[in-house]
């Protein structure tokens, strides 16, 4: 009987190992394979009308995490800078939004196309005055990332000394919503959801076919060499921030249009969400940021089906712990970089 | 005069006893709070940006022991003590493993974990209000900090009153004296532990993990021992808040405390168990005298600015003077 059990258990075992053999080789196949399950077990339990709202609203929230996120995981990949900074740089960029689109009273394009480039603005600022600097300095890991958490410190108090701390929002319609087959979007929402996806889809295309964006990879890969090789690095990297700075502002402004509440501590809290992201795509690939805060957005609505709404956000944290555990390399990412 | 000279510091600043007594019970409990960081940080090379959660597990844990299951105070430290500890192994278990960056936004997710359950499972913590002490008490008139006040009323009429500090500004000295004598009793052992031989192996991973492990240490073992200790420190410290704020309330256990904690810990300096004591003392009498400044401003320019002050330092310092105050260089290893 004993003998049984243990041959059992080692069968068991063997059938693990394997499951995790092909688990590691084939990641991406394992994790839509688990996404759809989770998606047909909702559909089963609540409902396919349901289900597809909420997966509305979880896309929305996606294509601003995504654009939050691939920020976040370049900035990493090419300067092994955990920017702890960049959710304050989302608060920047909606608060110049803000300040453009309500208190001065000018059209929303216009007020985040400025957000957009004076957040970008900030980024190369503080890439010159602070991080090239620190590099020359051969800083260590711990000496940057305290500083990105005393720069976001500084940003976020800085954003509350001039503009209060009272919730603001952005003067945007509120109201209309579109219907289709039973679902509703509002029109605010929609216009979100397009905008996130083609500048997504743009910046995607960027990376893949530009001279610039293969410059930028090829640094993420290896700086040393890519230096080597004559690539301008200095370039490149003013770029990279110009890029994520810019990003985070327009993701900025996007979640306040979309939720329609703006405090100095906004972007902070979506900071553990956007980490989540890029660790589920692979820690410094862009695409993998992109998927992985379209998935984040989705499974944070998920969540909304089975447990009370105020839990939303710890599942973000909950992947990303579970992801650290189970495949720290993330989804798109490959053992070598850890 | 103050239309005169608007930063003009108000002189009732130093005669504000309870005021100064409370700053400083707040830099002893953070001081505790960063010992913990200083054993990861500075001693191991591990970063640990989780330590506002034990805070908040070792706050929680002891009100629910006392107050929901009836245990005595100190019975009840020791549990959440246990509690901290098993959350330690069990974030750190899996991703102590990681790189040391991937470790930070795993810990600091799970301090975040762990603060919306206090905001978030009402029936265990109370909520958001904290309510759980205020419950009890009208229930079975049961205070959390019942235990310690029998204490520190004994200590006020046997010990305070014949000296002359019997005065309600006094009364919460007993609190402050104990706090500060925990913290110098935890200095003076983790000084000998870090001097130890576990000590020095611990130091030997910070250097150069690789080197520790080819002699046969089991640097993991060592990591986890060294977060057991951080989530010790850190359930100690929130037991503190809890005693001084009579509640426990989720806000108090923001991430922002554990960079405070940071703030502190290269203030005083890297690889130094005094130096957090002087570097708690100076952040808290830096971030609380700010009051005394008779800045026209209201009360959310004021914080921020004390943050954006907080924000600095760690810039500062870690640009021109990464080993702190009273870091010794050749101890730093901030990790490439």
């Amino acid at each position: 009987m004993e003998a049984g059990t243990l041959a059992a258990a080692g069968e068991r075992g063997s059938a693990l190992a394997q499951a995790r053999g092909f688990a590691s080789r084939h990641p991406v196949q394992v994790f839509v394979a688990i996404l759809v399950v989770v998606a047909l077990a909702l559909i089963a339990a609540e409902g396919l009308r349901s289900f597809a709202q909420v997966s509305i609203n979880g896309l929305v929230a996606g294509s601003y995490f995504a654009l939050g996120a691939i920020g976040l995981t370049l900035v990493y990949g090419i300067l092994k800078l955990v920017n702890f900074a960049h959710g304050d740089m989302l608060t920047f960029g909606a608060y110049v939004a803000f300040l453009f689109n309500v208190t001065i009273g000018m059209p929303l394009l216009i007020a985040l196309l400025v957000a957009v480039a004076a957040t970008a603005a900030v980024g190369v600022v503080l890439e010159l005055g602070m991080w090239r600097p620190m590099r020359r300095k051969k800083a260590g890991m711990l000496q940057l990332l305290l500083m990105a958490i005393g720069l976001a410190f500084v940003l976020r108090n800085a954003i509350q000394f001039v503009a209060g701390t009272q919730p603001r929002t952005l003067d945007v319609d509120r109201t209309s919503a579109i219907s289709f087959l039973d679902l509703t979007i509002g029109r605010t929402q929609l216009i979100v959801l397009v905008t996130g996806i083609v500048v997504l889809l743009a910046v995607a295309l960027m990376l893949r076919r530009t001279s610039l964006g293969r410059q930028m990879r090829a640094l993420a890969d290896n700086f040393d060499l890519a230096e080597t090789t004559g690539i301008d690095t200095g370039r490149v990297v003013i770029v990279t921030w110009i890029l994520s700075a810019g990003l985070a502002g327009l993701a900025g402004v996007l979640v306040v249009a979309s939720t329609g509440s703006l405090t100095p501590n906004t972007g902070f809290q979506l900071l553990l969400a956007m980490f989540a992201a890029v660790i589920l795509g692979g820690i410094g690939n862009a695409y993998g940021a992109l998927a992985g805060g379209l998935v984040l957005g989705l499974s944070q609505e998920w969540s909304t089906l089975v447990i009370a709404a105020q839990w939303k956000i710890a599942v973000s944290f909950a992947v990303l712990i579970l992801v650290l555990v189970f495949r720290p390399q993330g989804i798109f990412g490959s053992a070598r970089t850890l | 005069m103050s239309d005169v000279l608007p930063l003009a510091i108000s002189l009732n600043f130093l005669t504000a006893w309870d005021f100064w007594i409370g700053v400083f019970i707040l830099a002893g409990v953070y001081g505790l709070f960063t010992l913990g960081l200083q054993i990861n940080v500075g001693y191991t090379g591990i970063i640990n940006f989780g330590q506002a959660g034990f805070m908040a597990i070792g706050a929680y844990a002891s009100v629910i022991f006392t107050v929901e299951v009836g245990l005595p105070m100190l019975v009840s430290l020791a549990l959440a003590i246990l509690v901290a500890i098993a959350a330690g192994l069990l974030i750190g278990l899996p991703s102590l493993r990681l790189r040391a960056d991937y470790f930070a936004i795993a810990t600091i997710a799970f301090a975040e974990i762990i603060r919306l359950t206090g905001q978030n499972a009402r029936g265990l913590t109370g909520g958001n209000q904290g309510t759980i002490a205020i419950e009890l008490q009208q229930e079975e008139s049961r205070f959390f900090t019942d235990g310690w006040f029998e204490v520190s009323d004994w200590v006020g009429s046997n010990i305070l009153d014949p000296i002359g500090l019997g005065a309600q500004e006094f009364a919460s000295l007993p609190l402050l004296a104990l706090v500060w004598l925990v913290l110098v009793v935890m200095v003076v052992v983790l000084n000998r532990l870090v001097r130890s031989p576990w000590g020095r192996v611990l130091r030997a991973i910070r250097e150069d993990e690789d080197a520790a492990r080819a002699l046969g240490k089991n640097a993991f073992a060592y990591k986890l021992q060294s977060l057991s200790i951080a989530a010790s420190l850190g359930a100690l410290a929130g037991f503190f808040i809890a005693v001084r704020l009579e509640t426990v309330n989720q806000d108090v256990f923001q991430p922002l405390v554990t960079f405070i904690g940071y703030a502190i810990l290269v203030l005083g300096g890297l690889a130094s168990f005094a130096g957090v004591m002087v570097g708690a003392v100076i952040l808290w009498t830096v971030l609380e005298g700010m009051r005394f400044l008779d800045l026209p401003l209201g009360a959310d320019k004021i914080a921020a600015l004390r943050f954006i002050l907080v924000g600095l330092i760690l810039i500062g310092l870690m640009a021109f003077r990464p080993q702190g105050m009273l870091g010794k260089r050749e101890e730093m290893v901030l990790g490439e």
